[in-house]
């Protein structure tokens, strides 16, 4: 039902493609990032939360049809409907069925509650195309409760010594999740441009985050044991430099690695994750139920392979060229 | 074990020197004395030897975490830190017991003349035991390479802000191999002079690289001008009619130089010299290769000690008489050592550095431009009033070597780093043509930036050509050029080369693959430094 091709997957019978990066007619989009979501489709159709989004990366003038998620529409008498991925607010597996076979792209999706966007669900299928951007068994992250714990302990701790503290996550997902659980009695949270834009377009559906923007010609010699929320581009750069004194870290799956982290060269890696690690993969696919899978998106031959080995499943590793680049990843 | 770890998460929390120096002091306030010497001990890199192969450890975590071990040696790779993998991939557990770190390490020196089936049940019970960042700093423990973010110079500091002591008297405190389980915090840093350490040597006086022109250090008189040797920096101490060499790594390599066996008759007691260790035959130094093919050796043949014959340069004296003169000036340290290398019996092992007699600095830059026509690498310039210093300082040693050469290679593999550049395309090998092919000649880690490594490391994600396990071939397009220190032929290599010290000079965007040298141009650069 499904072909993987140069422009992204493909599916002919309803004429459309999944997250295609390369300029197509029609195109189903999972969520928002960059790496999935991109310029110059004719057509759009994503969940209703991912249109403010889309408008905003993309231009107001596209067209854009949007679902609910369970909402089902027929294309050439195929059934498509789209279904919570947890990712980020508007994240969805897109489900497709014909004549009574099943196929779901995961999209990208973690299977843990960020108390942000709807939480994952499992969608049974014959056939489930995966993501695998953690999918090695030294990814088992931490219970993000305990992180956003150790955060808030950080930030007061910072403060205490008269430091700001700089968050940086990526401004769609990440800094949400994060403004969701700061502990606002701590201090005064400001926001990165990007952060700020974000945050007006879910805000024209109803999400509200805490935190202010943190205009240019605001006097930031006031600026005294806040919280700053930024996107990780804005490490090293000039605007930085106007928060000092600061703390400054990374928020980011990748922090699961010490070499990464220190990589970085962040004061802080805080283990904070928008897509699945290990157990969760795992998991996922068995709740499936599918025989067939098709692993993309990070460690896809590792993880085919024990698919393969452990549950005998027909998996396949797929790789997607536009699947490199993560969302402002540096 | 509670404690030291807690040091460790807080030291690799941290990028800022003042935040480290005060966790270990903390550490050191709150440990107890015997554990505070293991610390010490571990954290200047005085581990303990492998006790089992890591072969092994690998079998038993894949094991133990239920996972095959094709796919524990994947993840292995991207974490690049075998310890860390370990502790990654291991069943959570909540710790359930606290070890004394002298304990776990006495018991790991037992570990290897145990049999294999006791090996893996002490340690999986020590992994069972631990939480994730105790199983990380134990198996650290195990693999070595316990490099955790401290320098020597931050625990000495810290050492002497918790003892109340001169930073200088805890460095030589230090020096040389000591073991904690025979030491006690008492002990170790004693005046000195109290203790019976005759072996011990000074720390090293290291120099700076000249980063400004010469003619900023003012008048030529007031400083020695010498070679700048390229062998291995040494210590000869004689004290009690005892001989000890120390390699500037501080090994200790007596044994390894049978040349210098006579020293603690011919030397008097209380005697210690700094100098350059090097191959010597018919009054020159031998290419470094010729060094090369005696470290390592466990036993010297009369063949390989005919062909590399060592002596040591020697260019300063610390200790006369029984007396550390270190603070005394290099003049006077010079003098006394000309006097000492003047007896007959030493001819032949210890040579004195000579001092190049230039009249101004340009003639100096003239010399080092073709140091290496006089078998140098440049000039060392000392000034004659310095005292002897410990580690590296700027102002009163300084090094000012000869440019590199260069040559200018096509990025073909790329293979991921370690540590901090793990899962990142950092090692790169590079090739030169040979007539329409590409034949790899050096391989090189070091010499870009953070921003250019992430830059390549994304081109080369995307324009890999075949994967090889961790190695990726990418199409031959970027051209680095590439700077080394020295070039042998060598039959063991594709390209017929063998580099000394090989590093990216810089990335060299202006050139085509096509516009990289040939085969004949490397070649030609041998037969012109011979």
């Amino acid at each position: 039902m499904l072909k993987f091709t140069k422009q992204g997957i493909y599916c002919p019978q309803a004429d459309v493609y999944i997250d295609p990066w390369e300029p197509v007619e029609r195109a189903i989009i999972t969520h928002g990032h960059s790496d999935h979501a991109r310029w110059g489709m004719q057509y759009y159709l994503c969940h209703r939360h991912t249109a403010p989004i889309l408008r905003l990366r993309l231009g107001p003038d596209i067209t854009i049809q949007t679902l609910d998620y369970e909402e089902v529409i027929a294309i050439n008498g195929l059934r498509i409907s789209l279904h919570p991925a947890g990712h980020i607010i508007g994240s969805a597996q897109v489900r497709l069925e014909y004549r009574g076979e099943v196929w779901v792209v995961s999209g990208d999706y973690k299977w843990t509650d960020d108390g942000v966007s709807t939480p994952y669900e499992p969608v049974p299928c014959h056939h489930f195309v995966t993501e695998s951007t953690f999918g090695l068994p030294i990814y088992r992250f931490p219970d993000p409760a305990a992180v956003f714990s150790d955060i808030n302990t950080w930030w007061s701790q910072n403060a205490t010594t008269g430091m700001n503290t700089v968050l940086l996550g990526y401004a769609l997902g990440k800094s949400q999740t994060i403004l969701h659980h700061l502990d606002t009695s701590v201090g005064p949270i400001f926001l990165h441009g990007a952060v700020a834009n974000v945050n007006a377009a879910l805000a024209t559906i109803g999400y509200d985050f805490p935190g202010a923007y943190l205009a240019a010609d605001m006097d930031r010699h006031t600026l005294k044991g806040a919280a700053i929320v930024a996107p990780p581009s804005a490490f090293g750069s000039p605007w930085l430099k106007k928060l000092a004194p600061y703390r400054i870290a990374l928020c980011s799956g990748w922090m699961q690695l010490r070499g990464t982290r220190r990589r970085k060269g962040v004061d802080r890696g805080f283990v904070l994750s928008d897509h699945s690690d290990w157990q969760q993969l795992n998991r996922a696919v068995i709740a499936t139920g599918a025989e067939h899978v098709y692993v993309t998106h990070g460690y896809e031959g590792q993880f085919a392979q024990w698919l393969r080995e452990r549950y005998g499943l027909r998996a396949s590793e797929v790789h997607l060229q536009g699947a490199a680049i993560e969302e402002d990843e540096p | 074990m509670k404690l030291f770890t807690q040091l460790f998460v807080t030291i690799d929390q941290t990028t800022k020197t003042n935040d480290k120096v005060a966790a270990i002091v903390d550490y050191l306030r709150h440990s107890d004395d015997r554990s505070s010497l293991y610390a010490i001990a571990l954290l200047i890199g005085n581990r303990p030897k492998r006790p089992v192969k890591t072969a092994d450890l690998k079998l038993w975590a894949a094991d133990m975490s239920e996972i095959p071990y094709w796919l524990f040696e994947e993840s292995y790779h991207i974490v690049g830190d075998l310890a860390e993998a370990i502790a990654l991939m291991l069943p959570p557990h909540a710790p359930t017991r606290d070890y004394q770190l002298p304990e776990v390490i006495t018991q790991l020196a037992t570990l290897p003349d145990l049999a294999d089936e006791r090996k893996k049940d002490l340690i999986t019970s020590y992994w069972r035991d631990l939480d994730k960042d105790q199983r990380f700093v134990f198996t650290k423990l195990i693999t070595g390479n316990f490099r955790v973010g401290v320098s020597r110079q931050l625990v000495i500091k810290a050492l002497a802000v918790y003892l109340g002591i001169d930073e200088a008297a805890v460095a030589h405190r230090l020096m040389g191999k000591w073991s904690p389980a025979k030491e006690t915090m008492a002990s170790l840093f004693a005046e000195p002079g109290q203790g019976t350490r005759d072996f011990q040597p000074y720390p090293f006086y290291l120099a700076y690289q000249l980063d400004s022109t010469p003619e900023s250090l003012g008048d030529i008189g007031d400083w020695y001008i010498e070679k700048k040797l390229d062998g291995i920096r040494g210590q000869v101490v004689v004290r009690n009619g005892q001989l000890f060499v120390w390699s500037r790594g501080e090994d200790l390599l007596t044994d390894k130089f049978p040349e210098f066996g006579s020293l603690d008759d011919l030397l008097p007691d209380g005697t210690v010299v700094d100098g350059e260790i090097i191959p010597w035959q018919d009054g020159r130094p031998l290419p470094f290769q010729v060094m090369q093919t005696r470290i390592g050796r466990k036993t010297l043949s009369p063949k390989v000690l005919r062909e590399a014959p060592l002596v040591m340069v020697c260019f300063d004296l610390l200790e006369w008489e029984g007396k550390d003169i270190r603070n005394m000036h290099m003049l006077y340290r010079r003098n006394l050592l000309e006097t000492l290398l003047s007896s007959p019996s030493l001819q032949g092992v210890l040579l004195l550095s000579d001092l190049m007699p230039f009249n101004n600095w340009g003639e100096v830059a003239v010399f080092r431009q073709h140091a290496r026509d006089f078998h140098c690498e440049g000039v060392m310039v000392k000034r004659k009033d310095s005292i002897y210093g410990s580690g590296r300082r700027r102002g009163n040693w300084w090094k000012w070597k000869t440019d590199p050469l260069t040559v200018d290679g096509v990025l073909i593999y790329a293979q991921s780093g370690h540590g901090r550049r793990a899962n990142l395309y950092t090692d790169y090998t590079f090739a030169i043509w040979d007539g329409d092919t590409l034949v790899p000649f050096a391989k090189a880690y070091s010499g870009l930036t953070d921003k250019e490594i992430t830059e390549l490391d994304g081109w080369i994600k995307r324009h890999t050509l075949e994967r090889f396990g961790p190695v990726r071939s990418v199409e031959p397009y970027h051209v680095f050029e590439i700077a080394f220190e020295g070039i042998q032929a060598s039959s063991r290599h594709k390209s017929g080369v063998a580099l000394r010290f090989p590093r990216i000079l810089r990335w060299r965007r202006d050139k085509k693959a096509g516009e990289a040298n040939t085969k004949t141009d490397l070649l030609q650069l041998i037969a012109a430094s011979q």
